[in-house]
């Protein structure tokens, strides 16, 4: 692990760790709880900040897909992969969250929504992604890049043809000032958490080529 | 003129050896047609139910037979060693993919040609009216679903776990198709004209533009060593 990413990594663990207490802080005992809802609506704040950060982890995957398609090396296979690792344990999270608010509000635990509907599938192609990275062989890294452009390409139209579909997602609401800025907090804490994370994975997988390397030279 | 040429001889290929032993197209709708009646076992026969879910049956049996002639499409070349001979010819690799895409297209458009008769004769209806517009929805998902088919087919071909790979990988991505077609195909059975049915054709074309580009841009990556 390079002295600059080590940093940014203890960095970001400490600063994220820092905005996690602010946010629960903020989360349970500040901010009111919403009219209608009630507590129920309080998951809101962790359920929103997931789906960002899959949605940011797989934008990684995307671009580190295609640099290393084009100039393939090894670091930009490695940053993909373990971004995507990062944002299927993250869209797992929306889809776990997503259903336990949805049960007392809705009345049910799942239904065919576009945007229920499109994390599915979103979660699908990513489960796919790490398949083809986990049993293509020594071609694995490549076929993964291939589907990490071809998957994030994908979201767009998913989301359209499932709207035109049908839809019963709350719209985006103007929300309280208070409400706002706490999320805001777990927005950030999340994605502070999301670099640690990505950085720590990085420079595992960084490790373990160097391992295979080292074994092979032994032989 | 040269690229317009080597796509003839390229898909000419694949369709003389489907000619000669007709194993993939006749194996294909067979299994079509096995889909179609494993389903109508699901719901009574002749209900309106089975009216109003006869398009998704319908696009079940055309993508499991899709699938099936995708896994095959790869294979053949691999065990006779053609692709290699293909690589080492003097073609582009977007031509080979345009070539292997081609035949792709052509096989599984034949085979819902010969499924859609049993599917008229299962459920009892007149499609002869409707058949232009049901053509055109064929045509446009069947050419979105190999374009992306024929890129990952390229992949499986070389894996160990080819034939659970290729639908594992392949059915998430042609969600927005199989969306799309199933809705199209079920609104022109019903009776409703084409101007209802025009922003599903667009979402299925912008589909179809996009990866045609894509995969012809990405399949190098795929099959060179």
């Amino acid at each position: 692990m390079n002295k600059l990413s080590d940093l940014v990594s203890r960095i970001s663990a400490a600063l994220a760790s820092v905005f996690t207490f602010v946010a629960l802080y903020a989360i349970f005992i500040v901010v009111p709880p919403e009219q209608k809802m009630g507590i129920i609506q309080k998951i809101f704040y962790f359920h929103v900040p997931a789906a960002w950060i899959s949605f940011l982890s797989f934008g990684v995957v995307f671009v580190a897909s295609i640099l290393y398609l084009w100039k393939q090396e090894e670091r930009y296979d490695q940053l993909a992969h373990a971004s995507g690792e990062i944002g299927l344990v993250f869209c797992t999270l929306v889809l776990i969250t997503g259903p336990i608010w949805g049960r007392p509000v809705w009345g049910v635990w799942w239904t065919w929504d576009s945007r229920l509907t499109t994390t599915l599938v979103l979660w699908l192609i990513y489960v796919a992604y790490l398949m083809v990275r986990a049993y293509g062989g020594n071609r694995g890294p490549r076929y993964g890049a291939v589907l990490g452009i071809v998957g994030f390409l994908d979201v767009p139209i998913v989301y359209f043809s499932i709207r035109w579909w049908r839809t019963i997602h709350p719209p985006p609401v103007t929300l309280a000032p208070s409400m706002v800025v706490t999320l805001l907090i777990s927005l950030v804490a999340f994605t502070l958490l999301y670099l640690c994370l990505l950085l720590q994975r990085v420079a595992q997988e960084r490790m373990k080529d160097e391992i295979d390397w080292l074994k092979r030279q032994e032989r | 003129m040269g690229f317009l040429i080597q796509l003839r001889v390229l898909l000419w290929k694949d369709l003389l050896s489907e000619l000669r032993g007709k194993e993939l197209i006749s194996m294909m709708a067979f299994f079509g047609l096995l889909v179609l009646v494993i389903f109508n076992f699901a719901f009574e026969p002749g209900s309106a139910e089975a009216a109003h879910l006869g398009s998704g049956i319908l696009w079940v049996a055309f993508t499991f037979a899709g699938v099936l002639g995708l896994n095959r499409s790869f294979l053949l070349e691999k065990e006779s060693e053609g692709l290699q001979g293909l690589l080492l010819s003097p073609v582009d690799r977007g031509v080979l993919y345009l070539g292997k895409l081609g035949g792709n297209f052509l096989f599984m458009l034949l085979v819902e040609a010969l499924i859609l008769p049993f599917f008229a004769l299962f459920f009892n209806l007149d499609l002869w009216l409707l058949l232009p517009q049901l053509a055109l929805v064929a045509i446009l998902s069947t050419l979105g679903f190999t374009a992306v088919g024929t890129l990952f087919a390229a992949m499986s071909a070389q894996a160990k776990s080819r034939e659970l790979l290729l639908p594992t990988l392949l059915l998430p991505i042609v969600v927005p198709v199989i969306v799309a077609a199933v809705k199209s195909t079920g609104q022109i059975l019903e009776g409703r004209p084409l101007a209802e049915v025009a922003q599903w054709l667009k979402l299925l074309l912008a589909f179809d533009l996009l990866y045609l580009v894509v995969s012809f841009l990405i399949f190098e990556y795929v099959v060179e060593e």
